[in-house]
This record gives C-alpha cells, structure tokens and sequence, in this order.
C-alpha cells in the first residue's frame, strides 16, 4: 500500500540570476513501513525532494500525495496541520528546540496535537527509553552528545507516530559508530513499530541498511533497487 | 506553567548580557517616569496649596459676576446664612468671609494704587498662610478695625515701618466716599512680588464700616480638607445652592475658576514634561525594537524547524510577544520599585535646586521641591513604556508570519 505517491515532480529555484533545475520530473512511489534512502551526489535534489513531500516546499508541477492527502488541494494551513499529524521529521543538524529539555522536545510535538499531559509525558518517556535515553529526560540538548541529540530528534519524529518520517542525512554530523547505532535504531523502530522512513544519504553504511535504495542524480531517479 | 511561558523564560536568558540591558533600559525608563511625574505633580500641588493658601482657598462663594468684574456692589447681603449652611457641608476644612475694595493709599510721602482686604483675623489665620507670613510687626487681632498688615514691598514703596500711618481712600459700596487712617501693625513678605506690592488687609468689621459695606461682603473663601477633595465639595456646595441663595445671585468658584493662570501654567508645563516623556519612552522604544529583531533574526533557523514540526506561525508570535511581556513585566516592575524608592527618599528630604529660588518664589513655591508619589504617578509612565514595547515588539514578531520553513531552515 502506498504512503507516498509522487507524480512527475519539477522543481527549479534561482540562485542570484541563474535558475537552477532541482528535480526534473520524478516519480516515485514509498509503502507503507518501508526503509527508502534517497541516495545521490550533493546537489543531486535529494534534499529538494525530502522537503516537497514533507509540504515545506511546493513543486512547480506535478503531483504529491502523501497518506491519501493530496498537497495541490491544500494551503500553507493544512499542509502545517499534515505535517503535524503525520509527518515527522530528522534533521542534519539535529535541530532540537535548545531551551527545552530532552523529554520537553519530544512532549512539544504532542502539545502542538492537543495530547493530555498525562499522556504526554508517559509516552515522551517511553519512546526515549526506547531510543536509548532512559534517564537523560531532563537534559537540555546543550548538555546531550551529537548522537544523543539526534536520537531524541528522532523520538521527537515518531513519537506522534507520523505516517512517514523524513530524515535529511542524519547521520552526517555522526562519527561513524554512533552514526550505525542511529541507524540500526530507526530500522528496529521500522521493524517493530512499522514507521515508514525515508531518508537522504551519501553515507554508504546507512544506504546498506536500506531495503530500498533511489540514486538521484542531476534531478532524475537514475536507480531504483529494492534490496533484500 | 504552560510550555510558551516556560520557553519564553528561558529564551529570554539565552542571552543574559542583552537580556539584562533590556531590561534595564525599561527599568531606567520607568524609574524616571516615575520620579519625574511625581516630581511634576507634587510641586503642582504645591503651587497650588501655597497659591491657595496665600490668596484664593480651595473654593469661593461669591456673588455672580464678581470674578470677572469686581464692582463693590456685587456682595453676598448675608454670610450668616452662608456660615450655616458651610457648616453642614463634608470635606471643608476652614471657610472665612472677605470684602474687597480698590483704593489709593498714602503715605507721607508717596501714593499708590492697592487692593484693600477686609479679612475676618482670627477665621483668616485658620484658611490662609498670611499670619505665618508676617515679617515684621504682629497678625491683627480679632477685634483690630483700623490697624493694617501691608506687603514689604509696598511698606518700601511708601516708605513706611511698623506703628506708622497710612491713608485709604477709595470709593464705598453705596458710592460714598471711604476714606480712613490706618496704622501698620505687621509687614508681610509672601515672596510673590504682585501680592507684595498691592495688599493691605484690615479687619472685616472696620472694612464694612470704612467702605459702607454694612454686614455684607465680597467672598466666602473655602479651604477643602485636601485638593483632592475640591471638586466633591463644589459639587455639594453647587447641588445645594437653592437652598442657600435665596434670592441672590451667587457662584460656587473652584481654585481653577479663580485662577486660571495657575491653571494655565501648570497645563503647559505638563505639556511639555509628557513631550519630554514621549522622546525618552520613544528612545526606549527603539531600544527595544532592536533587541527584538535581533533576537528574531537570530532565532530565524529555529523558527522554521519549529514550524516544519507543525508549530504554527500565529503559536510562534505568541512565543516571541511572551518573552517581550516577560522582559517588560520584570523592567517594569523594577522601575517602579527603584521609582517609588527614590521618590520616597525625596519626599522625605526634598530636593533642592540652587539659583531656581527667586522663580520659584514667585510662584509661591519654597526652594526646596518635595516629589509627591501617587497610584497615578507610579503606573502611569510605566504603563505607557509598557504599551510602547509591547508594541514595539510587534513588528518584529510579524516577520514571523512571513517566514516560510524552507527559507527559515536554510537562514545561518
């Protein structure tokens, strides 16, 4: 079943007086709890295409749908509220909301939904034993290594269990070793919980634990292979 | 604690060094609203009180149309039944009767035009400020008729002293000649030259007789028990006038009335201390303008992670107007405690300026200045800096809505 469905997606932007062509027509179809990693060169649209079908950017044409909401009958209003309640998000840089404290991250996606405080905090707690954290909960992300950060970015993406999660090389500010352990941590949440994950990499450990792997280049999907 | 007020807190901290000059540049800003109107409205109420306590009292009863003409036919025929009536009404201090009449006085060797006042001694001395006013000589007694108290500069006119003789000459109520010799009994010195150098005061009871004035006389001079008090008891006095009157045609007059140009100058000069206040409250402003989109620019990456969570623009510009609040509320607060602090301090001990006292003087006002904190004076500049950053700080917070996460996120 597919979560994400892209349809002949082009996308250029103007850098000074040049304009330069992103993605070129792409076409691309995620299922459900699937493992993807966008592979491809810097500035091969990678990025580009992880921030079209979050609906942070809009293509110039073609079609997104992603868990049957279709972005071209959408506003900027509804698209926040989808990317709210069904997407989540991991950055390069971790981006953590730096005044709040580890479990305060992961409990503000929630506060944005409307969950009870209760609820909140049991399931803030949960997800960070569950990546690792248990009894860092009250620690600022000034105070959290580059590898503990990214893990509570990552329990603060799949905490309100989106149906996607969009990772933008998120193991590149990572020394190799925290950065498998990072990875080898979204894929048992993708085994156990059946979170869809799709991610942007050029790291070559990261695309061998992918059981889909899409090489971009220049715009265009060049492969596509489902690995084992 | 809801998160936004929490995260604002802490935002605002971020930052300790611009944090605290933020503050205190709403604190300084406060401070001086606070002490300057205080300032303003207590030497107001100075001139005022000592203004009133020379000449005029709080309030007047007189007959109608003597403020603007003083013909001596224009009296109150009864004070009796003013008297009784004065007792009866809440808030009055002290009231005494006045007559009025314009004469030449002579001595022996020079003449001059005066206003003559025939004042009740013993009722005058509880109402105005003229027995402690007294320099040389002695305060008339309650049954002195043809003994005098005349303004130093006056007696140095005339050219006379203590137990010496001047000559009244003028016109009576029934148009009679009024003439009378009058011995100097005291010397005043108010400090107020144009007072100084054209009244003598007399008994009432020689006065109606000398100016043919019979029982009558020209003013009933009210003092309220404080100047907040005056309007209420104008309102009483002028609720009650039918009841009093009779037949006669009189007028409740407040201080402002009798004196606009006491009025007048305290107006204008309030004019300009609030311009002065707008330019300081705008520099604040402006100070503030700074920090905050500063802090926004800074805080634009954040900005668009936020809001590529799901965070809306609308919750964003809560966030940033809380942490203006949180900044303001705590300026604020510690400008009007270091405010009210150092008013108190000089409305014990008085501030004095050196080289201002002969102005001052002219308005009755003694040179040494005692601010005068109020509920008004204490949160009415700090409101005004209050409202001026919170909207100073809106500007910056619309950028917010402006923000698209993408180009948030890609800002370093």
């Amino acid at each position: 079943m597919a979560i994400v469905e892209t349809k002949n997606i082009k996308k250029t932007y103007k850098q000074g007086k040049v304009i330069v062509e992103a993605l070129c027509g792409i076409d691309l179809i995620v299922d459900k709890a699937a493992f993807v990693a966008l592979a491809g060169p810097s500035g091969s649209g990678k990025t580009t295409m992880l921030n079209i079908i979050g609906g942070l950017d809009l293509p110039d044409s073609g079609s997104v749908i992603v868990d049957n909401n279709c972005f071209a009958d959408m506003n900027q209003a509804d698209l926040a509220s989808l990317r709210l309640h069904k997407i989540g998000f991991v950055f390069q840089a971790f981006n953590l909301i730096p005044v709040l404290s580890a479990i305060e991250n992961v409990e503000y996606v929630m506060l944005l939904q409307g969950v009870p405080k209760i609820e909140r905090c049991d399931r803030a707690k949960g997800i960070l034993d569950d990546v690792g954290l248990k009894g860092k909960y009250d620690r600022r992300p000034a105070e959290l290594s580059g590898g503990q950060q990214q893990r509570v970015a990552v329990a603060r993406a799949i905490v309100s269990n989106p149906a996607i999660v969009l990772a933008d090389e998120p193991t590149a500010n990572l020394d190799s070793k925290t950065g498998e352990d990072l990875v080898l941590m979204m894929k048992k949440m993708n085994t156990e919980k059946k979170v869809t994950f799709i991610f942007s990499t050029h790291d070559k450990m990261v695309m061998d634990y992918a059981t889909r792997l899409v090489t971009i280049k220049d715009g265009l999907i060049v492969n596509d292979e489902i690995k084992a | 604690m809801s998160i936004e007020l929490k995260m604002a807190w802490r935002n605002i901290w971020r930052n300790p060094r611009r944090t605290l000059l933020t503050i205190a540049a709403i604190a300084f800003a406060g401070m001086i609203l606070v002490f300057m109107l205080s300032f303003q409205l207590g030497c107001y109420e100075t001139m005022i009180n000592t203004c009133v306590k020379i000449s005029t009292g709080h309030l007047q009863i007189q007959a109608q149309g003597y403020l603007k003409d003083k013909k001596m036919r224009l009296v109150i025929k009864d004070p009796d039944r003013i008297a009784q009536f004065l007792d009866t009404v809440k808030g009055i201090d002290h009231y005494t009767f006045r007559a009025n009449g314009f004469c030449l006085v002579s001595s022996d060797k020079r003449t001059y035009g005066v206003v003559v006042t025939g004042i009740d001694p013993m009722k005058e001395a509880r109402v105005s400020s003229i027995k402690s006013l007294v320099r040389k000589g002695s305060y008339l007694k309650a049954d002195d008729e043809y003994t005098a108290l005349i303004g130093e500069l006056l007696s140095n006119n005339l050219k006379v002293n203590i137990n010496d003789e001047i000559t009244i000459l003028g016109q009576g109520r029934d148009g009679s000649i009024a003439a009378a010799v009058l011995t100097i009994k005291g010397i005043f010195n108010s400090g107020i030259d144009e007072f100084d150098r054209n009244v003598i005061m007399m008994g009432l009871k020689g006065f109606q007789e000398i100016f043919s004035m019979g029982t009558s006389v020209h003013e009933a001079v009210i003092t309220a028990d404080s100047l907040g008090d005056v309007s209420r008891v104008k309102q009483n006095i002028q609720n009650n006038f039918s009841a009093i009157k009779g037949d006669e045609a009189l007028a409740g007059l407040d201080w402002m009335e009798i004196m606009p140009g006491l009025l007048q100058g305290i107006q204008m000069d309030l004019v300009s201390g609030i311009i002065m206040y707008i330019i300081l409250v705008i520099v604040v402003a402006f100070s503030i303008f700074n920090t905050f989109l500063m802090a926004i620019l800074e805080r634009t990456r954040e900005f668009g992670v936020m809001m590529a969570i799901g965070t809306s623009p609308s919750r964003i510009t809560k966030l940033v107007m809380f942490e203006s609040i949180c900044m303001t509320i705590v300026g604020i607060i510690l400008g009007i405690i270091i405010g009210s602090l150092v008013t108190i301090y000089f409305q014990k001990y008085g501030i004095f300026i050196a080289g201002t006292e002969d102005i001052l003087k002219q308005y009755g006002i003694p040179d040494r200045l005692y601010p005068k904190l109020s509920l008004i004076s204490a949160t009415a500049g700090p409101l005004v800096v209050f409202l001026i950053t919170f909207v100073s700080s809106f500007f910056p917070a619309l950028k917010i809505r402006k923000l698209k996460p993408v180009e948030a996120m890609a800002n370093v």
